[in-house]
């Protein structure tokens, strides 16, 4: 039984992975740049929520809106501001420059809201649920996170394959110039990328900080880089990828917690990014991308 | 001997026959030309013979040995030295120290006495800065060896590539569409210079080039490839007269 | 040739060095030497020695590392074991120093080698993600670790102290979590300067040779660099190697700067490689002489002035941010060089009204 319950745990915390995945991955693809931010925007975004919630004593469902709101326009700024001054410029530049803003935000919520880790409380408030006369014990979080994760990656997969603008992203990552010449707005195709990356960041950000109710401006940062590793585990640029390599990677940090030593569960996380980029450099589902001479 | 023995070198791309059965044989001293429609498979012949790309058929023999299949590096060090279509130089080093990179494998010291500054150090760099600006010189670049490279324009940004590839020592050179870009001027000092090269230099030479004038210039002999395949080979005054090249180019 | 330049240029970054000795000395005799002042004479040594050895591996061979504090940690664990290992064995403190720093560099630098043989098969974002993993990776093992001493010889685990299993004679040397304790304070502004000198004997000189045009010339073209013939493999693990050794060289500086040593985010983590890594873009890729004072400004102002601590970090987020837009932003670039003609052309024409 406390296998069972590790390794439900571990998919609902693969779950919360697998959203902030897809926000690296449907950045990468269509940008080509790693958003090394895009953890921290996890963080805005529960501290939006903590200070709708805890703070002003609104509802819970009103602050997640806030917090998507707060998200997508920071996201879309970012782009606007930092990335995409730099759009043809060395990949060294982009990185570094994406590491500063991730350090920026950081420090912003440093100055507002303190080092002091705030007690956030769960946006879910429905009963935990008891199965096996109660010798298992599913928490109502983990359910909800699990759901939301299959709702969210059915409805961004439609978006994708059945809208104009999702085709346009398509468009964008296969070829930019081309889709340029075919009359698609990359700008603002990128801006919209960087908007739907950012929201799903604010839900995630509702997600962890239910599971773990405690909120620093360290909070988003590695989950962000281990959700970086579970998008290059499935296959940068590949929606299913991030869906598989999030929740593959949440259950063997849960297990290698439960079984191995939870001091070293980082440390394993890293190794299998590790092994995983020199054994199949482009993940589980990923296509290979050839340098022209 | 051959300098350049190619035999049904092949490669496909996903399906695509990019080269097929590709053969194509290079006196020592000739100026070979390698002419076709844009897309024909020129520049992937290059990589092929560069070790860029592994051909899936076919042999490779430079100087009677055996080079198919080897790396980069291994080729460029058994004397076949190119320079690119879109130009790579090495932007952020100055004109005289992108030759000297072409010196690395015939002027050596080992890293230690590079940062002890031992006097071997002192006597092999002497060496290379005269050897480098010897090089520089032919190509009338010697004015500007303390340029960085990026700042060159164009026309003398092809020439220092060639220069670099000059410095490796080859036995064979190939030039990848040397004239692109290049006034009629330009072209015209760069024929004077190419000949040169293969004069003085004891260079045997093959190179790819949309310039007819250039092409029929100095070329000796010519290679016309189409979708891939080789259209038809010779001496360049019958090749270019042939009406299967003309359509080749120009369509039916 | 040029090469009157360079050494006209080195001599100027080795003059620096040694005025800011004389500089510090003369601050101590007429006794405007603050404590606080004196307390950050060998960090910022060391942080000097740190953003040139990165500045190696990111403006030199133009590969990102963000586990850069990864190396100075193994070099500090390595340097201060070998120190506390011989405590009875070598009693003179001095020459334990020496030997525990040719360890540290010897130690952080084939960690370097054996990182650096699957990592720079890598490209761009990958390699610099998996560098950070290795970092977090050294890190979590270093914090898991258990060594200790008895006659018997040294005990290891990576549970607890009592699973060591040694006799009465034992000495736990490193305590998991909690390091090193209890390591000589043997670093001093002396010791530092000269560090600082070495480093930048071997780096400065690396660059302008043979190994660092090869190096160089990977950075700039790696395809280019192929067809003329140098080994892509063998000049990247040595840049990525050397850096990681004159690394090392700073984390046993570090280590025997203190009394006890742990492996923290604070110290070790991601953020201090970050840190580092501001230093070097504010002083300039491939600009060892602005590494070396980029660090030492940073370094200072903040604790100078006591009321900009609290924006210390904000300031480097904003430092990163503006000089990358600045220096790499394809608009920026070419607003500059308009400025540049426009510069030039007055100059040109006012030479001509003087002529």
């Amino acid at each position: 039984m406390s296998f069972l319950s590790y390794l439900i745990n571990g998919i609902s915390l693969g779950s919360i992975y697998a959203i902030i995945a897809l926000g690296y991955t449907m950045v990468y693809g269509i940008a080509r740049m790693l958003n090394f931010a895009h953890g921290d925007i996890i963080m805005v975004g529960g501290f939006a929520i903590f200070t709708v919630v805890s703070t002003m004593g609104l509802p819970p469902l009103l602050g997640i809106f806030v917090a998507v709101v707060v998200c997508t326009v920071l996201g879309v700024t970012i782009e606007r501001v930092a990335y995409r001054p730099l759009r043809g410029a060395s990949s060294l530049a982009v990185l570094i420059t994406a590491i500063g803003v991730s350090y920026l935000l950081q420090n912003v919520a440093l100055l507002i809201f303190g080092s002091n880790a705030r007690q956030f409380t769960s946006v879910v408030t429905l009963p935990n649920l008891k199965l096996a006369d109660g010798a298992l014990t599913i928490s109502s979080v983990t359910i909800v996170t699990i759901i939301s994760c299959i709702a969210i990656m059915a409805a961004l997969t439609s978006f994708i394959n059945k809208t104009k603008v999702g085709q346009a992203m398509l468009a964008v990552s296969e070829d930019n110039g081309a889709a340029t010449l075919m009359g698609i707005d990359v700008n603002r195709t990128i801006a919209i990328t960087f908007a739907i990356g950012s929201a799903l960041a604010a839900i995630a950000g509702a997600l962890l900080c239910s599971t773990y109710p405690s909120l620093t401006p360290y909070t988003g940062s590695m989950p962000g880089i281990k959700a970086f590793v579970a998008a290059v585990f499935g296959g940068i640029g590949s929606i299913p990828g991030a869906l598989i390599g999030g929740i593959l990677l949440g259950v063997i940090e849960n297990l290698s917690k439960a079984y191995i030593s939870s001091q070293l569960s980082d440390a394993i996380v890293f190794s299998v990014l590790i092994i995983v980029l020199l054994v199949r450099p482009t993940g589980i589902l990923g296509r290979k991308i050839n340098e022209k001479v | 001997m051959a300098m350049l023995e190619v035999k049904n070198l092949g490669i496909s791309f996903g399906g695509l026959k990019a080269v097929d059965d590709f053969s194509v044989t290079i006196e020592k001293g000739q100026l070979y030309g390698l002419i076709g429609p844009n897309g024909a498979g020129k520049t992937t012949v290059f990589n092929l013979l560069t070790g860029v790309y592994r051909p899936d058929t076919g042999t490779i023999l430079l100087d009677g040995m055996n080079i198919t299949g080897k790396k980069t590096i291994e080729i460029n060090q058994h004397g076949i030295a190119r320079t690119f279509q879109n130009i790579r130089l090495f932007k952020e080093l100055s004109v005289l120290d992108n030759v000297k990179a072409g010196l690395h494998n015939h002027y050596k010291y080992s890293t230690v006495e590079g940062i002890l500054r031992l006097p071997r150090f002192y006597k092999v760099e002497k060496q290379m800065d005269g050897r480098a600006m010897e090089l520089l010189k032919v190509f009338d670049l010697d004015g500007e060896w303390d340029y960085k490279a990026s700042n060159l324009p164009y026309g003398k940004q092809r020439k220092l590539e060639i220069a670099r590839a000059l410095a490796t020592e080859p036995k064979l050179l190939l030039l990848d569409e040397p004239a692109a870009g290049m006034n009629p001027n330009e072209t015209a000092e760069l024929m004077e210079t190419i000949r040169f090269v293969r004069d003085n230099f004891n260079m045997t030479i093959l190179l790819i080039e949309h310039d007819m004038k250039l092409v029929s210039g100095i070329c000796e002999r010519l290679t016309v490839l189409n979708f891939g395949q080789v259209l038809t080979q010779g001496e360049t005054s019958e090749v270019l007269n042939d009406k299967r090249v003309i359509t080749a180019y120009l369509g039916e | 040739m040029n090469k009157s330049k360079v050494r006209i240029q080195n001599s100027i970054t080795y003059a620096i060095v040694v005025g800011c000795w004389i500089l510090v000395q003369i601050m101590d005799k007429t006794g405007h030497m603050t404590s606080l002042l004196r307390g950050i004479l060998v960090p910022l040594c060391m942080y000097s020695i740190l953003a040139i050895s990165l500045n190696l591996t990111v403006g030199i061979l133009g590969e990102l590392s963000l586990g850069h504090a990864g190396f100075m940690c193994v070099g500090a664990f390595a340097g201060a074991f070998f120190t506390k290992c011989m405590e009875n064995v070598l009693p003179s403190l001095q020459l334990r120093f020496f030997l525990a720093i040719l360890i540290g560099a010897a130690v952080a630098g084939v960690c370097g080698i054996l990182i650096g043989i699957p990592v720079l098969r890598l490209k761009g974002d990958y390699l610099a993600i998996v560098t950070l993993a290795f970092g977090e990776i050294i890190k979590n093992l270093i914090n898991v670790m258990y060594i200790g001493l008895d006659k018997n010889g040294f005990h290891f685990s990576i549970k607890d102290t009592m699973s060591l299993g040694m006799d009465e004679t034992g000495v736990v040397i490193i305590k998991g979590a909690q390091g090193i304790t209890g390591t000589p304070k043997a670093a001093t502004f002396l010791i530092a300067l000269v560090l600082l000198l070495i480093t930048l004997f071997i780096v400065l000189n690396l660059i302008h040779s043979r190994t660092g045009r090869a190096i160089m010339s990977i950075r700039d073209n790696r395809i280019a660099a192929e067809s003329i013939g140098i080994n892509i493999t063998k000049y990247k693990l040595m840049a990525f190697s050397i850096s990681a050794a004159l690394a090392g060289v700073a984390g046993v500086l570090y280590a025997h700067n203190l009394s006890t040593l742990a492996a923290t985010p604070k110290n070790f983590g991601y953020n201090m490689s970050i840190m580092i890594l501001v230093f070097v873009v504010l002083g300039g890729l491939g600009n060892i002489r602005g590494s070396m004072i980029a660090a030492v400004v940073l370094t200072l102002l903040p604790e100078l002035l006591r009321g900009l601590n609290d924006y210390r970090m904000l300031i480097y987020a904003v430092v990163l941010i503006v000089m990358m837009l600045f220096n790499s932003s394809p608009k920026a670039i070419e607003l500059r060089s308009v400025m540049l003609d426009r510069f030039r052309k007055k100059k040109d024409s006012a030479a001509k009204e003087a002529a």
